[in-house]
């Protein structure tokens, strides 16, 4: 049985967690609403850019000379997955799920013969993932010191892509996040970004719509200048849903440490408590049997 | 006929404006064009330059925009605009003070990446400078 000293200890210091992983949940929750609401902001850019995106290639489609960003360079051998996970721990299950999508992609891509190449963007998936694939990892890029997330980062990261797509280093490019549902439910997602997908009965529709516009300059030249920062605008998508992620599965995490602290306390407590009464007791005999002995 | 057009700026990172104008001038890449109620769809991209908007009350606002596209429909107007600074908080000072820093930075660059930085930084203020200048400003 534990000392009554070491029990006080081990209350105090429970109780400081207790405190620590609190005011944890509450800067999440707080930057949680931030993070919620610059993902709300950016929609609008979003939206419009799919639209057009998808008007144009539906009334390009098939044309000749389509971009490569569109239809891919025709090979499949060469798998880039472009890796977005936190920069800090302790966010629960957040990094480990999409560090398994990612496992589990790999591997088959792997059994059907293909080079697999990763980007990892974020420092924990980075962390995760070079204990395995370490060779695999051509580059890693980390956001730390990045206070507010802005569309320049994300443009860095498209323009890193498109350059290794350029250069021929990969065919196939595939961006890994988490999407943001709600609090307690992030989804981890692979989107495939180059060549870009657009579902086929989209088009069709946006391209009905698109046929009464006229464009300057025309039709492919828009297409080729809009591909490369469509491509940075899902970057950017993707890295503000990956941050609400990250707060709402840090909020949830850091709220059952919370409340499993307070379990421990409760515990330790009725020990502390019953030690303290079995010494009493204990002392209490001693005295009345010494008095009974005289 | 309606006598103003629903004008929207959306940037990457929110939406910087909406509201009800007379007309707005749009540096499109093959040129300027302006934007009055009741325009001919159009999709344009556009170049780094000043776009003039025109309020209901005739007063004019400048805004500096720079890569993205318009889509012009007869009652709206969407401009999406990687960047987009409205030209009063562009400090003339300020800005030659930058473009003297980018200038010193080239010269000490080291290695190849700062200096494409530096020269990437260079070019786009020279950009906002040309823009400025072609505006009537400075």
């Amino acid at each position: 049985m534990a000392s009554l000293k070491e029990l006080r200890n081990r209350i105090a210091s429970v109780k400081a967690t207790q405190k620590i992983t609190k005011a944890m949940q509450m800067v999440a929750a707080a930057k949680l609403r931030r993070a919620q609401t610059a993902a709300e902001a950016a929609r609008p850019y979003a939206e419009r850019m799919d639209q057009v995106l998808a008007g144009l290639a539906g009334s390009l489609a098939g044309a000749e000379g389509s971009s490569p960003l569109m239809v891919g360079n025709g090979r499949d051998d060469t798998h880039l997955l472009v890796v977005c996970t936190s920069e800090r721990g302790l966010c629960g299950g957040f990094n480990s799920q999409i560090v398994r999508l990612v496992r589990e992609r790999v591997a088959r891509l792997q059994a059907d013969g293909k080079t697999v190449k990763i980007l990892c963007v974020g420092r924990k998936g980075y962390d995760q993932l070079r204990r395995v694939y370490g060779g695999l990892i051509i580059e890693t890029i980390t956001l730390r010191e990045v206070k507010q997330l802005g569309f320049v980062n994300a443009q860095d990261i498209a323009a890193k892509v498109i350059g290794l797509f350029e250069a021929g280093e990969f065919d196939v490019c595939t961006l890994f996040y988490s999407e943001f549902q709600s609090v307690i439910s992030q989804v981890p997602t692979a989107l495939q970004m180059i060549p870009a997908n657009i579902p086929e009965a989209e088009e069709a529709e946006a391209a009905k719509t698109m046929a009464a516009y006229e464009f300057e300059p025309d039709e492919t030249e828009i297409l080729a200048d809009l591909l490369p920062r469509n491509i940075a605008v899902q970057v950017f998508r993707a890295l503000l849903e990956n941050a609400a992620s990250e707060q709402g599965a840090r909020m949830s995490a850091m709220d059952s440490a919370t409340r499993n602290a307070g379990e421990m306390i409760d515990k330790l407590t009725l020990t502390y408590n019953r030690t303290r009464q079995a010494q009493i007791t204990k002392e209490l005999i001693e005295i009345i049997s010494g008095a009974e002995a005289l | 006929m309606a006598d103003t057009i629903r004008f929207e700026l959306v940037s990457p990172e929110r939406l910087l404006m909406s509201e009800d104008v007379a007309q707005v001038d749009v540096p499109g890449a093959e040129g300027d064009f302006g934007v009055l109620p009741m325009h001919a769809p159009t999709i344009s991209t556009l170049r780094a330059g000043v776009m003039m908007v025109r309020g209901t009350d005739g007063k004019a606002r400048e805004v500096f925009v720079r890569g993205g596209f318009a889509e012009v429909r007869p009652d709206l107007l969407t401009v999406l605009a990687e960047q987009a600074i409205p030209v009063e908080e562009i400090d003339e000072a300020v800005l030659a003070q930058e473009i003297q820093n980018a200038e010193e930075d080239l010269a000490d660059a080291k290695d190849d990446l700062t200096r494409e930085k530096a020269e990437h930084r260079l070019a786009r203020m020279k950009e906002v400078v040309a823009a400025l200048k072609a505006a009537g400003h400075g």
